[in-house]
């Protein structure tokens, strides 16, 4: 029942600012080498899709390719109905502040008055560091300053690059759900890229593996938010998708083997931060 | 007599910090005086009883004296000011062109291509080869002096600005990019901050460099300045008016260091290697 009604508030905020995004038939080689072979994805207004993969497997280029930072070979890149550029903003895997601002300057970049970049910083919780250089916070402080930069434009498409593979798993988690709820609360389409499968999991609608360049798996997360990570349906999902990433045999065909099965459970998650 | 000339250098630290109850700050304080306090005294003593000759080294008292009497009759000033105006302005017209060059050619590839390697070579010349064309060029009039001195300092500030625009963080710069920013706002923003704590280290080398090379323009061929001033008293065996302008250079050198260490500090209280 819960579940449904959250849900529903979903639909009801993917309404408000997220924009459609398509992807068709993109290819990118790098000095001969080709990175992206023919990728094809969509992403629907407001959806949270996150990207998997090995290093090295083209999932940032991806990405890359979507936030216009680099130009693809082929292939189209359409973004809602008609042309317009979309705003967009990014979240990297460093924080990328400007050393030499004040945290609130850093929010504060590319706006063209500061009003707004206060109240942005007051809803990731940093508002009282607001006249502090960026070198005194910690990393997860960092990152997010960098989120409130990205979220005070409003975006309509945020792109995260592995922005929380720096952290610590504790701070990785209240970043995770600072982020779900900041999602839920906008509305924006999401992309996220990560190695770590447990937090495609914990954050996505949808979860797109890319091998070598292709996207083999696009798999729907159905389970409802906020996302517990014992939960054993969670669980599960995990260890199928990662043993695919991982190719082994996904034991998961029979479905008693991956609760059962302790000590498997236990492998695979030491290799969620492996991959 | 020594004792009064002694006690402004002793003395001078606890009567500043008379309060001061920390026995840390007061140590931090009076310890890197007492190896300059101790030479002194040394210098002093040898001096006095006869080890060493007066026409080697007089005695600090006999240079406190001479700069005493030059600064009275008023000698001193005029040639500290001669020789801080041609400091000023040939760092100025020397750092000011190194800046502006290494901006540009640390901006735009085609300024690179075009004079980075003329740059290179000029570079290698020492400046005070240069002197004897210096002369034939601009005769030994003011001109030549800055000229030369100009020539020493513009390397510094080129190289370390030009280095510094390169290697700043091109991740910042892309996320900059992707914020928007371009033009100048990217500049003013993002550049040129990245790029000061390398500029500031050039600034800081050439003015250390300005004064090397003012001595040597200074006692080429001039009517004034304290290159002349101790040139001239060497030819008359004064050699405490030739002490006194050896320590105005340190002095005035030291004094550089401490703008430019200010300036630092200023520009760059973002940066935790500069924090204090």
């Amino acid at each position: 029942m819960q579940s449904n009604q959250v849900e529903q508030k979903n639909v009801q905020a993917t309404a408000k600012r997220g924009i459609r995004v398509a992807v068709q038939g993109l290819f990118k080689s790098y000095a001969g080498r080709e990175v992206l072979k023919s990728v094809d994805l969509t992403l629907e207004p407001g959806e949270f899709v996150a990207v998997v993969g090995r290093s090295g497997c083209g999932k940032s280029t991806l990405l890359r390719l979507i936030a216009e930072l680099e130009t693809a070979d082929q292939g189209s890149l359409v973004f809602g109905e008609g042309s317009k550029r979309p705003e967009t903003r990014i979240m990297f895997q460093d924080s990328r502040l400007l050393p030499w601002k004040r945290v609130l300057d850093n929010v504060a970049l590319g706006l063209p008055k500061k009003d707004s970049a206060l109240n942005s910083l007051k809803q990731v919780g940093l508002e009282e560091r607001a006249g502090e250089w960026p070198a005194v916070l910690s990393g997860g402080q960092r990152q997010r300053v960098a989120l409130a930069r990205a979220l005070v434009h409003d975006p309509e498409l945020l792109l995260l690059d592995e922005p929380l593979g720096a952290l610590d798993a504790l701070t990785r988690i209240e970043m995770q759900q600072l982020i779900e709820s900041l999602w839920q609360e906008r509305g924006f389409t999401a992309l996220l890229v990560t190695h770590d499968v447990q937090e495609a999991i914990a954050l996505a609608d949808r979860v797109v593996l890319i091998e070598d360049g292709r996207i083999t798996l696009d798999e729907r997360i159905a389970l409802a938010r906020p996302r517990a990570r014992g939960n054993a349906a969670f669980a599960q999902l995990e260890e199928r998708i990662l043993s695919r990433v991982l190719k082994q045999p996904a034991s998961v065909t029979d479905p008693d083997s991956s609760l059962g099965d302790l000590s498997l459970l236990k492998s695979v998650h030491q290799f969620a931060w492996a991959v | 007599m020594s004792a009064v000339l002694s006690t402004p250098a002793t003395s001078n630290t606890p009567v500043r910090k008379p309060a001061s109850t920390w026995r840390a700050t007061f140590l931090s304080r009076v310890l890197p005086w007492i190896v300059p306090v101790l030479l002194f005294t040394v210098w002093q003593v040898a001096a006095h009883v006869g080890w060493l000759s007066s026409r080697i080294l007089p005695e600090p008292f006999a240079v406190a004296k001479a700069a005493w009497n030059l600064a009275a009759s008023g000698e001193l000033w005029k040639h500290v000011n001669v020789s801080l105006w041609r400091a000023t302005v040939s760092f100025a017209v020397g750092g000011g062109l190194g800046l502006l060059l290494g901006l540009l050619t640390g901006t735009f590839k085609t300024a690179e291509t075009l004079l980075d390697t003329t740059l290179q070579m000029i570079r290698n010349i020492p400046a005070l080869a240069l002197i004897p064309l210096v002369i034939l060029w601009f005769g030994i009039e003011e001109t030549s002096k800055i000229f030369l001195v100009a020539v020493g300092v513009f390397f510094p500030v080129y190289l370390n600005t030009f280095h510094g625009i390169r290697s700043v963080d091109k991740g910042l710069i892309e996320m900059a990019k992707s914020y928007g920013l371009s033009g100048w706002p990217l500049y003013r923003d993002v550049i040129l901050p990245g790029a000061l704590p390398s500029i500031l280290v050039g600034v800081r080398f050439s003015l250390g460099l300005v004064w090397v090379l003012l001595i040597v323009a200074e006692t080429i061929a001039a009517q004034s300045g304290i290159g002349y001033m101790t040139m001239n008293a060497r030819e008359f065996l004064q050699t405490d008016v030739v002490l006194v302008g050896i320590l105005l250079y340190a002095l005035l050198g030291k004094l550089a260091d401490v703008v430019s260490r200010l300036l630092e500090r200023y520009w760059l209280r973002w940066h935790p290697g500069y924090r204090h």
